[in-house]
């Protein structure tokens, strides 16, 4: 583990503590990245209730399998691995597939054509401390595809690089980048007209009409 | 320079916004964007999405989340190696859950629990009084702060509540859940004689 390029020394030397009995460093180890673990599980389930305990799970189950972690890696793109794939777990325990949203089973490969031109101005980011810009923003993202939903999580809210998202959802660097482009484009859309206008309601995701 | 359409601007968006272009797709891209205002809105648009999420104020953890893990990490990791205290902790811990399994397999008409996470620890007295939240998972005592009045409560005596597949919520019913955890590993132990 000494001298990994992936882990820094003080998460390298916690966890060298950790595994030499003293367990009770590793909130310390893991504190830094708590609200990743949560946001992650968050993206796969969209619910609060449940991504709070998945988060738990996975950084438990983190503690459990420390001596498996191998230090090429980031600890804490280790730590969005399992919470993505106990999330996963959980969503297919639920049967939520059932009721995926819209997107989910578009074709990956064909291009995306955007449908809205609205011109879009860089709105102010105090813009974000109106509850319903908030809402607006989140709304968008939960209409998106599972898939979709994951990369755009990762990549443009906890700033992966490409490969970690890619080694965190198992899928290749080029579908990063597909599903990656697909996200954005279609939040675009989504919220591009409403943004453009000033109209921050939550109208046009209750009545399912998506640009998509 | 190579020319490009609104089509290849639009799928090499993405890229362009990461810097992983290849220099002379960049100057046809921006040459051509600068001519086409249905590309800026688009271009714009994303620069300005990808912006916005990117803020922390966006994704707000649940209030008390960081609290509660700590607690959940606290309860359920093992102790200082070699720290007697940790190590009765450990096994108190192990035995509640062993214990709690037990119990509830012995129940042949026990209900499914709301929440497959909770803890099925017992030793509430089944006549105490407690307080439900319609929609929650736990039970509670009177004033407990944990318990969400928003949708609407109901009293019932712990033994319904754990009929109905409540579980005792782990803060305000602590007394309970840790003397069956203690018994249970003094007996296991020796300790006293049960």
């Amino acid at each position: 583990m000494k001298g990994s390029p992936g882990l820094d020394t003080q998460e390298q030397a916690l966890i060298q503590q950790i595994q030499n009995g003293e367990p009770d460093k590793f909130y310390e180890l893991v504190k830094p990245y708590e609200r990743r673990v949560y946001t992650a599980a968050f993206a796969v389930l969209r619910n609060a209730a449940d991504a709070e305990e998945v988060a738990q799970e996975a950084i438990l189950k983190a503690f459990a399998n420390l001596r498996q972690f191998r230090a090429e890696a980031r600890f804490s793109t280790w730590l969005i691995q399992i919470a993505v794939n106990e999330a996963r777990m959980r969503r297919r325990k639920d049967h939520a597939e059932i009721m995926e949203p819209i997107g989910e089973h578009q074709d990956e490969e064909g291009t995306y054509t955007p449908r809205d031109f609205a011109d879009w101005r860089e709105i102010p980011s105090e813009a974000l401390q109106r509850a319903e810009v908030r809402e607006l923003l989140l709304e968008a993202l939960a209409s998106l595809g599972t898939k979709y939903r994951e990369v755009f999580v990762l990549r443009d809210i906890q700033h992966l690089s490409i490969e970690e998202v890619a080694d965190s959802l198992g899928i290749s660097r080029a579908s990063v980048k597909t599903r990656l482009l697909r996200a954005r484009l279609m939040l675009r859309d989504l919220l591009a007209p409403r943004i453009a206008e000033g109209r921050f309601s939550r109208e046009p995701f209750e009545k399912g009409n998506k640009p998509w | 320079m190579v020319a490009v359409n609104c089509e290849q601007v639009w799928q090499e968006i993405s890229n362009y916004i990461d810097g992983e272009i290849d220099p002379n797709l960049r100057a046809a891209l921006e040459d051509h964007v600068g001519g086409c205002q249905r590309c800026t809105a688009v271009l714009q648009g994303t620069r300005n999405l990808v912006r916005l999420y990117s803020d922390e104020r966006l994704f707000q953890v649940p209030l008390g989340y960081s609290w509660r893990l700590q607690r959940r990490i606290s309860a359920t990791l093992p102790g200082r190696r070699g720290n007697s205290l940790g190590w009765l902790v450990a096994v108190a811990a192990t035995a509640l859950i062993v214990g709690g399994i037990t119990l509830a397999n012995s129940r042949a008409a026990a209900p499914k629990v709301r929440s497959v996470h909770a803890q099925i620890g017992r030793g509430v007295p089944a006549t105490l009084a407690v307080i439900v939240n319609n929609h929650g998972k736990l039970f509670h005592v009177a004033g407990c702060p944990f318990l969400n009045e928003k949708d609407g409560t109901r009293t019932l005596t712990a033994e319904e509540a754990e009929h109905e597949g409540y579980v005792p919520c782990v803060r305000c019913m602590a007394k309970y859940l840790g003397q069956v955890a203690m018994n249970w590993t003094k007996k296991a132990w020796g300790i006293v004689s049960a």
